[in-house]
């Protein structure tokens, strides 16, 4: 009797049928999947990553709201042509506190990666509110709402505390202090030493050209803004980083 | 009295969702919460109007003897018209990749509409199919009604739940930002309960079964359910920011988070629109032809091999990024093998035929179920090909990879999906046929040309996309920009929405069809083809 005449056990048999299914089905996302988060050279030792700031944070999930990630990618790859378009090459570290990731899977526009510093906050707030009149070819939707549109962000508190619990290291006083950085990271009358301190390399000003509201564009550009500049790739060690 | 505890618990449902508005923590949760209730709402009084006060001893004792086919009949229906609404949405946002001023923001720019037009094909039109033809084959080859009474309904009209809220949410721009996973998390908790609750019907119905075997069809619909199952729950863990808010944190982060998505995402090709299909596909082919099915050594090895190798190709979606290189190898790998239990479904499928070919000439309904395979086995040998390290480098990211969705998705799905609606329409409405084999023919014709546009179009656009981003002149310096690489596609992006509507078309002339076989007309036609051929005396 050759084992696929064995098979007949199975089919005469639903919850072998089931059990059998749902341990063949298992192997390969515990194969694949569980060894990312022991093994150690998984994500590369940098300096220079922190947490999102309140306010970044803000803009990333309206980000996620809009639906960017259909369009923009934010993960350059090893190339020659994607290194001298975009800049260095992703690094698992850069995105470790993203929660969801926006690695994207379709460049309909540009990667975002480091789009940070790239052009000014006159710029990005043209261009989201009319995209062709400063990319004539684009194709991109716009977002001229946003500038309208107040911050209104529930609890900006929990908003940390969730992401502390997942192991996000934001401290207790980033937590104390997060309504107060929330607003003050757009605000140019506010003292920002703290918010500096706590977050090296935020951005601080008004983004959105209109210093007395902090709306959805301002923390929409925050984030843009800082995408890709946190790590010092001055001390970054590229044969240790490689697996 | 019928209907009166489901009246209740939706009534009850409403009320919990008009205190969902009243205490939302944010504005999106809140209006969320005002869709639902205004949905609940129309339930409740729907139901009400339904109530039979009627003592129960009324119902004849046949009614729980047969098959329990009200519940396929509802999923024919919703199934025709989320399909026209996926394909519909489809070519709107095919619109506004070739006509920008087509955006109006903020609820129908192409970031919000894209995810409705994936969810509205692959789980409103794909999932209510699935649901559907799982509940039909599973009674006829078990010859055991559906387990459980009236679960079967809850399964569907919480499926059907399921959909709006998803829908409405991406609109509102409630998401999580995961491909194909969308929802936020008490949609997540709402499909799981629905979800849980289609697993019990059908493996309870495979246990009270009559026939000794199990058939192959339904191998498929399980190992489908149970595989949605574990990959729904694993991929959408999340902390909730509030109990009454719509935001959540992904539980995982970064590198692991992209692995676990598209653990998810592509087994959601894997599973939802492979392994589910291919049940269809084994029951509705041998009906049709009347035939048997070609091997069953075949099926046992290909189902086995499939299940098990399809889990392991989700690092393809990530080659080249900062996933380590051994998960992407090792994705690259297992996608290349696939390749073998893919085609063996394909040989399994096709070779049924084997003594009807005659068939494809005569029935459009068979045309349709061959093609279906037959784009499967081209999709299913272009992914593995995509999945090449080498191959993918210039593919991903750009519009191949959608090209290549399509074919599988409006070829394989899309039309076999179609053959098992023309096939079920008659059987369950007790019409002696359909409306019109005159139409199904249209149908097929406007809906391979239309995937054909699509695809080759796609490619084209793909590949060059591909070419100008990694083009250097002379000097060493790239010779295009970005934005010039987008002004090159107008052209395909138009060609691409034009295929979309070829395909939308024969979807609207199916929507006609069936109802027009629903309400029991006959269309007065030649039958197809007119002459039948002439006998030759071997030489």
């Amino acid at each position: 009797m050759s084992l696929l005449d064995k098979h007949g056990i199975i089919e005469r048999n639903a919850t072998l049928l089931l059990i059998g299914s749902l341990v063949v089905v298992s192997i390969g996302g515990i194969v694949e999947i569980a060894p990312l988060f022991y093994l150690e050279n998984t994500i590369e030792k940098v300096d220079g990553m922190r947490p999102y700031s309140p306010l970044e944070l803000a803009g990333r999930n309206i980000y996620i709201r809009e639906g960017c990630y259909t369009c923009h990618s934010q993960m350059i790859r090893p190339f020659r042509d994607e290194v001298e378009r975009y800049g260095h090459y992703s690094l698992a570290a850069e995105s470790m506190y993203d929660r969801s990731f926006q690695w994207g899977s379709k460049r309909t526009g540009p990667d975002l990666a480091r789009v940070g510093d790239r052009y000014s906050n006159e710029w990005h707030v043209e261009h989201l509110t009319e995209p062709r009149s400063v990319v004539p070819e684009s194709i991109m939707p716009s977002y001229s709402f946003l500038k309208t549109a107040p911050l209104k962000v529930a609890n900006v508190t929990a908003d940390l505390e969730a992401n502390a619990l997942l192991g996000v290291p934001y401290s207790e006083e980033m937590i104390a202090s997060a309504k107060a950085d929330l607003a003050g990271q757009a605000d140019p009358e506010a003292d920002t030493s703290g918010i500096e301190e706590r977050y090296p390399k935020a951005k601080l000003g008004d983004f959105d050209g209109d210093p007395t509201v902090v709306s959805e564009m301002d923390a929409l550009i925050a984030y843009l803004q800082m995408l890709g500049t946190l790590v010092d790739f001055s001390t970054y060690d590229e044969a240790a980083g490689y697996r | 009295m019928k209907y009166a505890f489901e009246t209740i618990a939706v009534g009850i449902g409403a009320f919990l969702a008009l205190l969902g508005v009243a205490f939302a923590k944010d504005d999106l949760f809140a209006a969320h919460m005002w869709v639902l209730f205004f949905v609940l709402l129309a339930g409740t009084v729907l139901l009400m109007r339904r109530i039979n006060f009627a003592a129960p001893a009324t119902q004849t004792a046949d009614d729980k003897s047969g098959y329990l086919d009200g519940v396929v009949r509802y999923g024919v229906i919703a199934t025709t018209i989320w399909g026209i609404v996926g394909f519909l949405v489809g070519v709107i946002v095919a619109l506004q990749l070739a006509y920008p001023d087509l955006n109006i923001e903020p609820w129908f720019n192409f970031g919000r509409m894209r995810p409705l037009h994936t969810s509205a094909v692959v789980f409103a039109f794909g999932g209510n199919a699935l649901i559907a033809t799982s509940f039909y084959v599973v009674q006829r080859t078990c010859r055991a009604r559906l387990f459980g009474g009236d679960l079967a309904w809850f399964v569907f009209w919480g499926y059907q739940l399921f959909i709006v809220m998803a829908a409405t949410g991406y609109l509102l721009g409630i998401t999580q930002s995961r491909e194909y996973a969308e929802p936020e998390w008490y949609v997540d908790l709402w499909l799981t309960i629905v979800w849980v609750a289609y697993l019990v019907t059908f493996m309870g119905t495979l246990l009270k079964r009559k026939e000794p075997h199990i058939y192959v069809a339904n191998w498929f619909y399980l190992a489908f359910i149970i595989t949605i199952a574990m990959l729904h729950v694993v991929n959408n863990l999340a902390v909730p920011v509030s109990f009454l808010g719509s935001k959540s944190y992904s539980a995982f982060a970064g590198v692991q988070d992209a692995l676990t998505q598209w653990w998810y995402g592509h087994n959601a090709v894997g599973f939802f629109l492979t392994a589910g299909f291919l049940g269809m596909m084994y029951y509705f082919i041998p009906k049709q032809a009347n035939r048997p099915v070609y091997s069953y050594r075949l099926s046992i090895i290909h189902f086995w091999s499939l299940i098990f190798l399809y889990i392991w190709a989700g690092p393809h979606h990530l080659h080249y990024t900062a996933l380590p290189d051994w998960a992407q190898t090792l994705g690259m790998v297992f996608s290349i093998m696939l390749w073998m239990p893919s085609w063996g479904g394909m040989i399994n499928g096709l070779m049924t035929l084997s003594g009807a070919w005659d068939k494809i000439r005569t029935d459009p309904i068979i045309r349709m179920m061959v093609i279906a395979v037959a784009f499967y086995g081209m999709s299913t040998f272009e992914g593995p090909m995509m999945s090449i390290k080498a191959v993918n480098s210039l593919s991903h990211y750009t519009d191949w990879t959608i090209g290549h969705v399509h074919s599988g998705a409006l070829g394989w799905v899309g039309m076999i999906t179609f053959g098992a609606i023309y096939y079920l329409t008659p059987r369950l409405w007790n019409r002696r046929r359909l409306y019109s084999m005159r139409l199904v023919n249209w149908h097929f014709w406007l809906a391979t040309l239309g995937i054909v546009v699509y695809a080759a179009v796609l490619w084209v656009a793909g590949i060059q996309q591909g070419l100008m981003w990694r083009e250097y002149n002379d000097q060493g310096f790239l010779v295009y920009s970005f934005a010039e690489s987008v002004a090159a596609m107008y052209p395909y992006y138009v060609l691409r929405a034009i295929g979309g509507m070829m395909y939308l078309a024969g979807g609207i002339i199916m929507g006609w069809n069936v109802l027009m076989t629903i309400r029991g007309h006959e269309r007065n036609e030649a039958p197809i083809p007119g002459v039948a051929p002439v006998m030759q005396p071997a030489e």
